[in-house]
């Protein structure tokens, strides 16, 4: 069979080799790696087979522990194994790493390397994990490009079989996994011919297996556990001979010859660079570059990385190199320098060979790794020639130390990019699909014509109206652009408003193109241009032209979707094809991509493309800057020195021009960014209608970016109101001599309609309309955003005049998580907005890793905020498996600090009196109003002890008043709260989870639900309910959901709350004090609806609504307390089913695709889940009867 | 024993009862029970042109939700590969239906574009469908388009239908046109085999605590029969096609009026919801019991027996209001 030319990403590259070559594959999502395992388990489900013609048994556990375990178990008993990780996953693997490699077992591990989380957590690329495994006794290979990592995938997977080794088979995370690419596919006879069945049966027959029983994993002792641990040796002395032999068995069958260490560039070099990754590609672009141009450069490209085969590296180092430098893509702290560098220094030295040698990092978490930087590389290793003063050492590259002076200086307007290669570049917003048709057009281009082609794509930190690029490279030669474009000669920009806020033409070359989607025809959309956009377009002499996308796309049925539109404008623009074939091609990717969802989809978007020509205009381009507006601020001039000098670059795009010293160096932000922000992604935003509206609260409580509030204050705060800003008579009793206004921060909202969909006052002349609606946002924006400035400033309410179980009441409080970068319509985060308003200033929050952290502490900005007081949620992020603990960690020290002051204060007694000391410490803190009293004690205290402390006499009591001043917060009463998905909670922290809730502890976990891996995709978890469709269970989930609730009233001392929101919103509230409340552990498992549901994101809260109607999310608090005064702790606050389970599920694609894919399983299967909710309901029922 | 055969659409029918289109359709279990309580033939739910267009959309749109907007998550869904999205579902359920059952099966479409109308009537037959009841379910809300405009819609549709395919073909309408009779003729004129009277629509109703309109549909009752009965008796042997009454079939007392009518066939969903599929079965009794008590023998002869052609007083199916007919006046 002849090998085809495919353009596919790494990712499914190294799966598409594992999957053929496994018998069992054990799973677990973790950002990059989630789309092997995805890959592998999609081919498992379509029943693909392995090489010996058997599909690979595909299982996700419940972390990368347990997913290293159960590799470990297959490997045991004989199975061809394989999985798929990164960065903390890889981390949680270790132990297994180290039985499996002591155990001389076969196995390959797919790694797409990550950042590993020290001050921050990064999901972008670079070797700090990989590195962090390389002790463990397992072989490390090392990919560099798509077609390198399809191929030495499969040299994995061959010479582990002969080595009895297991072995690291990793490539960039991100820039190589997904990095699209055109490659030459292996056949499945490559492959057959490639993989030793003999070898596969002595695998097999030294697996466990009681006809021929014997033990592995002894306890040994000091006389000899040392003898044993040198076994080993000779296995790892035959590696790299056997993976050469391996490589040149490849060579044989496929062509393409690998070594150990690949040598490219002068064969006279004087300076080499050694690296590993992708950053091989982009150096020897480079180092092509300076050779023709008469330099004497090389690349040493290290493809096995462990073993450390010091000869072989050596003999790859051309006699003539003066200087090496070695790079490493990841940092030790405190080390004698980066693992590569130490070992070439070995090798080096051990050798005897004198080259000089210096060592540096780059590209720590995807920072970028361009031509300019390994110039500069380059540049440094001969600074001996031409000033004298040796190359710096320990360097790093790419970024501006100005603390510790490591960086090297680089031009970095140096580029290597060549007139034959297309260089384009697209910015489009995540909604309007631009991403995925510039995947199509890559495989079009990689597919129809003879270019090479490469993709890659960039996402920025939100989920909602998130911006993304794209960037395009195809040419007649082969492409080693490890790296963003720089330089585009063709620049589409998908979203006009983009021009205001990112200079999209920065990176447009002289005389490129720059195709617009602009609502303006092509005489007048010069005018709408920003100066500057103008300017680059005079001076660099573009070609522009303009289509109105959003037109053709709402002509054609498409909607919001301009992606195909802007697609054909490509082709047409671009030339890459003649235009009847790219519209043919085009139409065959339409047909490939959507045919299965059904005919009219794919008409819809035939007419797109029909549509298209007749609108796309090329406009005449005036001499003159025109404009009378200009790019806006990122911040406003009014933000804080940090959020202008350091956010602002970041929400700029120009974080990589932050020096190092502008950056906190213990990962410590300010709260309260994102107010700075403001995005404009709302189209349309929510209107109040004063006339209509009832004052519930229910919009303020379900807006999930926190952009309506309300208020309730005195009207002498009216005077200076801006014109249109809104008030009217207070509905309250208590407050009916005061005004009330709800008000909409335009720039904030994020247009989801929840606030309208839930509102349940009707315009009573027009029913269609209510309190709230949506209008569109440009007309309003300045005056609203006027009056927000004036809102604002009017005075909060006073908390003790709130009566906080009521919700109308509630929601007059100030929330203190505001303006996240969750998804519109996100049914998580009204929630945790609640929980601030209820308790932000005097939370600590411990948040698992999720989409909750993310959208709570991705930078630049972060919805945490304060109260005028200076107050508000303290909030940290550990990992993502130990977050109970964490946050248990969080309770541990404030109870022992509360001992600990409680031990001081009755020193003070006579100083600070007795009254005072015993009320602090028999303070009632059960209400604001307690609180508020406590707050004014403590005040108090502190006031007093100051003034013992700043006595002139030294005392021994003097030292302890600072003790005390020190701890003397803690006496008001602090609320510390475990926030995760259930992901977190059900699976990969649940041990964590169990321990924390068994341990008595006063803490409050909050369990976001959304029945999936959000963050990642959409994985299956143990939360996911019986006969959804999620990934890695795409036949349906056969099992039914975990009912964690259930489990933890098993104890009988956890407060246990089952909530749902749009279901009753006052027994949220309800549950969420009364959780607060007990003093003990509390969880609270809020139904979270997601677009992972597969839903109309503005029908969720109607989705929860039927979720409790149908029974499926049974409503009902656990409360100990009421046991221990002899009453039924357990009260079910939703009435009995008074719907079949369909009416809910059937509305969620998760469910309906399966009924579309498999109907005779959702039928079996949807039977099944209503007997659940039966059976649980019953049971439910009668622990309420007591 | 009477004879209850009948035919319809050129179908030879052991009985005149014949479910309706409706739901209790989606089943081959519950069709195969109408068959064994006595049915005579079974009209299949219908296809929806619309229904598929607004799955495959809502399908394209939970697929593309969120999708290719941030890099932990590019997609949300597994890839299932085929989602069985357009007619293949419903073809598939004729051909299981054929299989099982041995009564005629008659297939039923609904379409929103000239397109999908033929395209899936040609799939209808070739999945094996004996007749083909065209569900013609329109409200005429658009002001600019005026009754001949409507009607030649219908016209058009039944004329290019029957280029297309060779099974017979029923047009199941409402009421609602101006000059109905004229309307039946014309459709029978463009080769309609049948005309099915009339199609109940979902109606809007006011939710007073929401103020929602809430559509729905609520069971018949044999008092619906009345308005079918006046239009069969009006256009028995007015028209070549056949006629089928549906809506207000409650009894086998109901049956024996609209076969009395001139319908060839009644049609019943309702009372099969409320009362269970051996319903039919009773209806059949009740028929076959009142036919023997008063010595009919077969459908045949009752047939058209009280249609506006057969009776004394014809003016009776066109009389709209109450008036006071005073006898002695009659003319003899």
């Amino acid at each position: 069979m002849p090998r085809v030319q495919v353009t596919l990403d790494a990712n499914e590259a190294a799966a598409y080799i594992a999957h053929q070559v496994s018998e069992v594959i054990a799973i677990y999502p973790i950002t990059p790696s989630s789309p092997m395992g995805e890959w592998a388990d999609q081919w498992s489900s379509e029943g693909k087979q392995n090489i010996w013609g058997t599909t690979p048994l595909v299982v996700e556990m419940q972390s990368e522990a347990g997913a290293a375990g159960a590799v470990h178990g297959a490997l045991q008993t004989g199975s061809l194994t394989t999985t798929f990780t990164a960065s903390q996953g890889l981390l949680l693997m270790i132990p297994n790493m180290y039985k499996i490699a002591g155990e001389l077992t076969s196995a390959v591990f797919h790694v797409s390397a990550r950042s590993l989380a020290a001050q921050g957590l990064s999901i972008f690329g670079d070797h700090s994990d990989v590195m962090a495994t390389r002790q463990t006794g397992w072989v490390m290979l090392c990919s560099s490009s798509v077609q390198e990592v399809m191929d030495l995938a499969l040299i994995a997977h061959a010479a582990t079989l002969q080595a009895r080794l297991p072995i690291l088979h990793f490539f960039d995370g991100f820039r190589t996994s997904h990095e699209v690419m055109k490659v030459e596919q292996l056949t499945r006879e490559d492959i057959r011919a490639m993989i030793d069945d003999d070898l596969v049966r002595a695998h097999r027959a030294r697996g466990l297996s009681p006809e021929n029983p014997v033990m592995r994993g002894t306890a040994q002792n000091p006389d000899v556990y040392f003898q044993a641990r040198e076994t080993v040796n000779p296995f790892y002395n035959a590696v790299p001979s056997i993976i050469q032999k391996t490589m040149d068995q490849f060579a044989q069958i496929v062509g393409r010859q690998y070594h150990l260490f690949d040598y490219v560039g002068a064969p006279d070099a004087d300076r080499v660079i050694v690296a590993m990754g992708s950053a091989n590609e982009v150096t020897q672009e480079t180092v092509e570059y300076l050779n023709a141009r008469g330099e004497k450069t090389g690349v040493l490209k290290v493809r096995l990385y462990r073993p450390w085969s010091a000869e072989d590296f050596v003999n790859a180092i051309p006699a003539s190199v003066k200087t090496l430098a070695v790079l490493d893509r990841t940092k030790e702290p405190g080390s004698a320098g980066e693992p590569l560098y130490q070992d070439v220094i070995t090798a080096l030295v051990e050798t005897g060979r004198a080259i000089k040698t210096v060592g540096g990092r780059y590209g720590l978490s995807s920072k970028e790794f361009t031509p300019a930087m390994v110039k500069g590389v380059f540049d440094e290793m001969r600074r001996g020639d031409l000033d004298g003063r040796p190359p710096k050492n320990h360097f790093t590259i790419g970024i501006n130390d100005d603390v510790t002076h490591t960086s090297l200086d680089y031009d970095p307007n140096f580029s290597t990019e060549g007139a034959d290669t297309v260089r384009a570049m697209f910015y489009g917003l995540g909604a309007d699909g631009t991403v995925g048709a510039n995947k199509n057009s890559i495989k079009i281009i990689g597919e129809d014509t003879p270019n090479f082609a490469q993709g890659y794509f960039y996402y920025d930190s939100k989920k909602s109206g998130t911006m993304t690029t794209s960037h395009l490279r195809f040419g007649p030669k082969p492409i080693h652009s490890s790296y963003l474009i720089r330089s585009a000669n063709f620049v589409a920009c998908h979203q006009s408003e983009f021009l205001e806020k990112t200079d999209v033409l920065r990176v447009a070359e002289p005389g490129a193109t720059f195709l617009l989607n602009s609502p303006y025809d092509p005489d007048q959309v010069w005018d709408h241009l920003p100066r500057t956009v103008q300017q680059q377009i005079i001076e660099k002499k573009l070609k522009f032209y303009v289509i109105d996308a959003v037109a053709v796309a709402k002509e054609t049925g498409m909607g919001t979707r301009i992606n195909t539109v802007m697609q054909t404008c490509f082709f047409a623009i671009s030339g890459v094809l003649p235009r009847e074939q790219a519209i043919e091609a085009i139409k065959h990717s339409i047909e490939k991509t959507y045919g299965k969802r059904g005919e009219s989809v794919v008409a819809k978007n035939f007419a797109a493309v029909d549509k298209t020509l007749e609108r796309l205009h090329q406009v005449a381009v005036p001499s003159a800057i025109t404009s009378q507006f200009d790019m806006r601020l990122p911040v406003p001039l009014e933000a804080p020195a940090f959020v202008q000098n350091v956010t602002a670059m970041m929400i700029a795009g120009k974080g990589d021009d932050l020096p190092v010293s502008a950056m906190p160096a213990d990962g410590t932000y300010p709260t309260g960014t994102t107010q700075w922000e403001r995005r404009n992604i709302a189209l349309d935003i929510p209107v109040w209608d004063t006339e209509t509206c009832i004052q519930c609260g229910k919009c303020v409580l379900v807006c999930p970016h926190a952009v309506i509030r309300a208020k309730v204050y005195d009207s002498k705060y009216l005077d200076g109101a801006p014109a249109t800003f809104k008030s009217t008579a207070a509905r309250w009793k208590e407050f009916s001599q005061m005004k009330y206004t709800l008000q909409v921060a335009p720039e904030d909202c994020t247009g989801c309609t929840l606030c309208v969909e839930v509102c349940p006052a009707k315009n009573k002349t027009q029913t269609g309309l209510k309190a709230i609606n949506m209008m569109p946002q440009l007309p309003i924006r300045e005056p609203e955003k006027a009056n927000w400035e004036f809102f604002k400033q009017l005075p909060e309410m006073n908390r003790e005049q709130i009566n906080l179980q009521l919700v109308k009441d509630s929601q007059l409080l100030e929330p203190l998580f505001e303006f996240s970068g969750a998804c519109a319509g996100c049914g998580e985060t009204p929630y945790i907005k609640l929980v601030s308003q209820l308790f932000g200033d005097r939370a600590i929050i411990a948040n698992a890793t999720g989409c909750s952290s993310i959208y709570g502490g991705n930078l630049p900005t972060t919805p945490y905020t304060k109260n005028g007081a200076g107050r508000g949620p303290a909030w940290a992020n550990s990992l993502f498996e130990d977050n109970a603990e964490f946050g248990l960690g969080f309770r541990l020290t404030l109870d022992k600090r509360l001992e600990y002051a409680s031990e001081l204060l009755p020193q003070f007694t006579d100083l600070v009196g007795a009254e005072l000391v015993d009320a602090i410490l028999h303070a009632d803190q059960s209400s604001e109003a307690g609180l508020l009293k406590q707050r004014g004690r403590v005040q108090l205290l502190k006031e007093r002890l100051d003034a013992r402390v700043g006595a002139k006499h030294a005392s021994p009591l003097q030292s302890a008043a600072k003790e005390l001043l020190s701890v003397a917060d803690i006496f008001v009463k602090k609320s510390v709260w475990i926030v995760g998905g259930d992901g977190w909670a059900y699976d990969i922290g649940y041990g964590g989870l169990d321990h924390v809730i068994a341990s008595g502890r006063n803490v409050n976990i909050l369990v976001l639900d959304t029945e999936v891996y959000s963050n990642t995709g959409g994985q299956m978890s143990k939360s996911t309910p019986r006969g959804a469709v999620a990934k890695f269970a795409a036949g349906g989930k056969p099992l039914a959901k975990k009912d964690l609730a259930a489990i933890a009233m098993t104890y009988g001392s956890v407060y246990v709350a089952r909530v749902a929101m749009g279901a009753s919103d006052s027994q949220t509230i309800k549950a969420i004090i009364e959780a607060e409340a007990y003093e003990g552990p509390s969880i609270i498992i809020a139904y979270s609806h997601c677009i992972a549901h597969g839903i109309d994101i503005a029908k969720g809260l109607e989705q929860q609504k039927l979720a409790t109607a149908t029974g499926y999310w049974p409503l009902f608090r656990y409360n100990p307390t009421l046991a221990r005064e002899g009453k039924n702790p357990f009260q079910l606050d939703s009435k009995a089913p008074s719907l079949p389970l369909p009416k809910y599920a059937y509305n969620e694609t998760r469910y309906t695709m399966l009924v579309q894919s498999n109907e005779e399983a959702a039928e079996r299967l949807m039977k099944l889940a209503q007997e659940d909710v039966n059976a649980r309901w019953k049971i439910y029922e009668k622990m309420a009867q007591g | 024993m009477p004879d209850l055969s009948t035919t319809y659409l050129g179908l030879k029918l052991k009985n005149p009862i014949v479910p309706s289109s409706s739901p209790l359709m989606q089943k081959v279990d519950t069709i195969k029970k109408m068959e064994d309580a006595g049915a005579a033939a079974v009209v299949l739910h219908s296809l929806f042109e619309e229904q598929i267009i607004r799955e495959a959309d809502a399908l394209d749109h939970a697929l593309e939700q969120g999708a290719h907007s941030f890099a932990e998550a590019l997609t949300y869904f597994p890839d299932l590969g085929n989602y069985n999205l357009g007619p293949e579902g419903y073809l598939e359920h004729i051909a299981k239906v054929k299989a099982a059952v041995k009564i005629p099966v008659i297939a039923s479409l609904n379409g929103v574009s000239n397109g999908g109308w033929i395209g899936f009537a040609k799939k209808i037959e070739q999945a094996g469908a004996d007749a083909l009841e065209l569900n013609t379910y329109f409200i005429a809300a658009d002001a600019e388009q005026g009754a001949p405009q409507v009607e030649q819609m219908y016209l058009d549709l039944v004329r290019d239908i029957k280029a297309q395919i060779k099974i017979p073909v029923a047009v199941k309408l409402s009421p609602f046109f101006t000059a109905f009779a004229n309307f039946a003729q014309r459709l029978d004129a463009h080769g309609a085999n049948a005309l099915v009277v009339f199609n109940r629509f979902y109606q809007p109703d006011f939710d007073l605590d929401n103020l929602e309109v809430t559509p729905n549909v609520i069971l018949s009752t044999s008092e619906e029969l009345r308005l079918r009965l006046r239009w069969v008796a009006i256009l028995h042997r007015r028209v070549q096609a056949d006629l089928a009454i549906t809506g207000g079939i409650h009894t086998g007392a109901d049956v024996i009026k609209t076969m009395m009518a001139g319908a060839n066939v009644a049609m019943t969903t309702s009372a099969l919801l409320e009362h269970g599929i051996g319903r039919i079965r009773v209806m059949l009794d009740e028929m076959t019991r009142w036919m023997d008590a008063h010595e009919y023998v077969s459908v045949q002869q009752m047939r058209g027996s009280m249609s506006q052609s057969s009776i004394a007083y014809p003016l009776a199916f066109e009389r709209a209001n109450y008036m006071k007919v005073l006898r002695s006046y009659q003319v003899v």
